[in-house]
């Protein structure tokens, strides 16, 4: 007696929980794990998952078993030339006899580092967790595009692709009700008398009922199946979608003392940036900004490789970004980030000016604005002035230095770690 | 020969094909006198196996990391290639429930069908140790009122501090089984019944024991029983019932692995002798399924070709080597048993007088029956089975300078080897003898267990880390002692702190 069930339509992943339960108690080796992905990592394959390598004895379910020593005798197949009663020396420092053994096919698994796949998405969680926007008064807007539709009951004028059959059907039901009532009630009435004069054999009234059945009869016969005002058509109403959406400027310094070191460094801090922002935006733009002497708005494949010389103007970025919020993503409905990586030079007379327009034309702009110095020398003039600009704006200014690639993830998780509401 | 046309000639399988083929391999079995539950066969995805490997194989577990741990490992050698994946899951319950895995051809189907629904199932069904430790009737109710037990706790009391019990319990399943009592079977619903009984009665009692506290020791020499009153092998039973500290639903803990552990004991002892009956009868039926004319030639090449994949032993020196391999000499043992029934050698008379020409049917279902692999092995390892996989003992003492080839397969060693291969797999050989022996009532509450040496083999590197498990759970320090072959004793292992061997 066999039964024959078909199981592979049942739940998937029954073991996700077991899966969480496993990853959440080695949270510390899994984020470990992250940080070193994201200082060795290439910058453009950041999203996808990671190896992530547990040491074995960080891992083992420990059991009661026999250690090294003693005496033991093993049966192995496959003899050739052994004889009984040869000797010859301990495999391997003699620990506990031999390769494979009874015992360790017992105990299922070997000393060797215990390796798993995180997923992208679990990856990216790992990357950005603890970490937080700060600063999300986030603006309901209405764009364009983010409308959707929703079902709002029924209306008695629309296209013919809309008719609701059964609500149609149902109203014409109920008007051929309303309208026929009557008259099918005395068409009744009619019949019964027109039976009642045939039996009494009274021709006259027989002929006056039938007259009366017909008139009747054409009275129900005249209201319609089916009439224009039955007709209802489903009704859907364009509502806007609130969405976010966010702007991110990466400004970064061209000039010649930034190599390409140093360049890759402030990559890889855009990059965790903007997946990040991804995150959290629906709609996520990047507008990348170059600049030495003069700025100039370009596409990330110049942004990152091209090479200028010359002198630095940090101010000139900072008004170009200006003029591009002005011009084309209104604070009102965009959240504006920035960015700005530099190595620290710019031109000495021109940091006060780029504190003042920090302060007074892009910090009332935007949500939150990061400057990272990217530089194993002391600072310049530049770190300075904006020192006092963070003193002043704590809440939206923030300003970190790099001086590794290993520096970058901390430095991020520092500027982007979740604060105790003030 | 063929007087019937093939099942079928292509690979893909159909449901229609799976319950014919059922229906013809269940058919030759009863002709043998295969005695099986009723089998519940059940189609699933690749994932799913997945599934049911990191659960040990049980259809429904409780929720805890290290399933996980399992999964995300054999997911990772999955996907790399590593393994290919189970080729077969059976449970031991009535119906017998085996897992068929979508992505196998029509030919793996039958060979699993025959392997798992007839083979293991009748083994599950005829095998002592089977009817002794398990009740397969009322296993798949009780995983249920586990897992749904272990949930309410995790509601109750947060995952971590049940995840806390079930690490330590774990760390000594292999020492929560009764070997002398046989337990009583019992249905979910009684079960629940008297956990909540259990649950008030143990806690109101639990504190007797602390209040035998001897009157007085005015004379210096009150003599009290030591308690236990006689060593404890079921360390876990033992801390059920005795552990002063631990809350009713913890004790309930406890005692489900316990449960679970006691449902998977027999399966460690006779992994030989289950795989191969298993393999010794898909090997036999399917033969006798090509002998009527009911597969192809195709079919019995793809067979053959996974049959000997499965029945590989490497050789010791061989990159593949990983131990015995017990497919292969299960196979290999009741193949030649059939052999010497059926063609019985001076040898096999000298050897086995009372088996050598014999009916084969009762001759092998009576080794199936009432054995171990340990004893199996003691009983029924040929000379022609040692020559054959050409078996050898390796000595190893640790106070000598080389190790030693103590036999080999010819006539003055068929013996020792015989011995030697079946202490291999006696369990009481390979885990250490751990028993509890003294509750110090009197004075700190410690736990002492007591290791009974054999062979002066040491306990393994990660005894502290148990011993730090049964601290847990018995709220207590915990000793461990040593009993050497000489008899002295002496103080090895204590949580918390360590002590110095002596």
């Amino acid at each position: 007696m066999s039964y024959v069930i078909d199981r592979r339509l049942n739940s998937k992943n029954k073991s996700a929980v077991n899966r969480q339960r496993f990853l959440e108690r080695y949270k510390k080796h899994i984020q470990r794990a992250v940080q070193d992905a994201v200082d060795r990592r290439s910058i453009t394959d950041m999203e996808r998952g990671e190896d992530v390598v547990i040491p074995a004895s960080d891992i083992s379910e420990p059991v009661f078993g026999l250690g090294a020593g003693g005496e033991r005798s093993i049966v192995h197949p496959g003899n050739r030339e052994f004889e009984a009663g040869d000797r010859f020396p301990r495999p391997k420092g003699g620990g506990g006899g031999g390769g494979g053994d009874g015992e360790a096919s017992n105990q299922g698994e070997g000393d060797d580092d215990f390796t798993f796949s995180l997923s992208q998405d679990e990856f990216l969680d790992y990357l950005f967790d603890g970490l937080e926007l700060p600063n999300l008064t986030k603006r309901r807007l209405k764009g364009d595009g983010s409308h959707k539709y929703v079902h709002a009951g029924y209306t008695t004028d629309g296209v013919p692709a809309k008719l609701s059959v059964v609500r149609s059907m149902r109203a014409a039901k109920s008007r051929r009700i309303a309208l026929t009532g009557t008259s099918k009630r005395a068409l009744k009435a009619a019949e019964a008398g027109r039976q009642k004069a045939e039996e009494a054999g009274d021709e006259l009234g027989v002929a006056r009922f039938e007259e009366e059945i017909a008139r009747l009869r054409r009275r129900v016969l005249r209201v319609p199946f089916l009439d224009q005002r039955d007709l209802r058509y489903n009704l859907h109403l364009k509502q806007p979608m609130p969405t976010s959406q966010a702007v991110m400027f990466c400004l970064m310094d061209v000039s010649g003392s930034m190599d390409q070191q140093i360049k890759d460094m402030a990559k890889r801090f855009y990059l965790l940036l903007y997946m990040f922002l991804k995150r959290h935006y629906a709609r996520t733009e990047v507008v990348f900004i170059r600049h030495h002497t003069v700025a100039k708005e370009v596409d990330e494949q110049e942004f990152f490789y091209s090479r200028e010389t010359g002198g630095t103007v940090v101010s000139s970025a900072l008004k170009l970004m200006h003029e591009i919020i002005q011009d084309r993503y209104s604070p009102n409905e965009w959240n504006i980030y920035g960015a700005q990586a530099s190595d620290g030079d710019n031109w000495n007379d021109d940091s006060p000016l780029c504190s003042r327009m920090l302060s007074e034309d892009l910090l009332p702009l935007v949500q939150y604005f990061a400057y990272v110095e990217i530089t194993r020398r002391t600072h310049q003039a530049l770190w300075r002035e904006y020192e006092a600009v963070a003193k002043r704006f704590p809440e939206v200014f923030a300003q970190q230095h790099i001086r590794e690639l290993g520096d970058i993830y901390p430095v991020f998780h520092e500027l982007f770690s979740r604060r105790e509401a003030a | 020969m063929s007087t019937r046309e093939p099942i079928s000639t292509g690979s893909d399988w159909s449901f229609e094909l799976i319950e014919t083929y059922d229906r013809e391999i269940g058919a030759i079995a009863r002709e043998f006198g295969l005695d099986t539950y009723p089998n519940q066969i059940e189609v699933i995805r690749s994932d799913q196996m997945i599934d049911a490997y990191s659960s040990i194989g049980m259809p429904l577990g409780y929720n805890h990391w290290s399933y996980g741990k399992h999964f995300v490992e054999t997911q990772a050698h999955y996907k790399k290639g590593h393994m290919g994946l189970a080729y077969e899951i059976v449970i031991n319950s009535n119906p017998c429930i085996s897992y068929l895995m979508e992505e196998n051809t029509m030919t793996m189907q039958a060979l699993v069908i025959a392997h798992a629904c007839y083979g293991h199932n009748s083994f599950f069904k005829g095998n002592y140790l089977f009817r002794t430790w398990t009740d397969a009737g009322s296993i798949i109710d009780y995983l249920l009122f586990a897992k749904r037990y272990i949930a309410e706790c995790e509601q109750k009391h947060g995952v971590q501090a049940v995840e806390r019990v079930l690490d330590s319990c774990h760390a000594l399943m292999n020492y929560g089984v009764d070997r002398y009592k046989r337990p009583y079977p019992i249905s979910a619903e009684e079960e629940r019944r008297r956990q909540r009984e259990r649950e008030a009665y143990v806690q109101r009692n639990i504190n007797d024991l602390w209040r035998t506290l001897p009157v007085s020791a005015r004379d210096g020499e009150v003599h009290e029983p030591t308690f236990p009153a006689e060593p404890q092998e079921n360390i876990l039973y033992f801390l059920e019932k005795n552990a002063p500290l631990l809350e009713p639903w913890q004790r309930e803990v406890v005692r489900i692995v316990r449960k679970i552990a006691q449902y998977f004991y027999p399966q460690r002892q006779t992994q030989v002798m289950n795989e191969g009956w298993a393999t010794f009868w898909h090997y036999t039926l399917l033969n006798e399924l090509y002998d009527r004319g009911l597969v192809t030639d195709g079919f019995m090449l793809e067979f053959l070709a996974s049959h000997t994949a499965v029945t590989a032993q490497p050789p010791f020196d061989s990159r593949a080597y990983s131990g015995i391999n017990p497919y292969a000499l299960g196979f290999a043992m009741y193949s030649d048993l059939r052999r010497m029934c059926e063609h019985p050698t001076d040898e096999d008379r000298e050897w086995f007088p009372h088996i050598a020409g014999g009916d084969w049917r009762m001759v092998l279902d009576g080794a199936m029956r009432d054995f171990k692999d340990e004893s199996f092995v003691l009983q029924y390892l040929s000379p022609k089975v040692i020559r054959d996989l050409r078996l050898f003992a390796v000595r190893d003492d640790d106070r000598e300078e080389e190790i030693e080839v103590a036999a080999i397969h010819d006539p003055s060693g068929y013996r020792r080897v015989r011995e030697l291969l079946a202490s291999q797999y006696n369990l009481g050989d390979r885990e250490p003898n751990l028993q509890i022996v003294r509750v110090d009532r009197r004075g700190d509450r410690s736990l002492t267990l007591r290791h009974t040496e054999h062979k002066r083999r040491p306990l393994g590197p990660s005894t502290e880390e148990v011993l730090k498990h049964v601290h847990r759970l018995w709220g207590f320090p915990v000793h461990v002692e040593v009993l050497r072959e000489s008899g002295e004793k002496a103080l090895v292992h204590s949580c918390p702190g360590a002590v110095k061997a002596a």
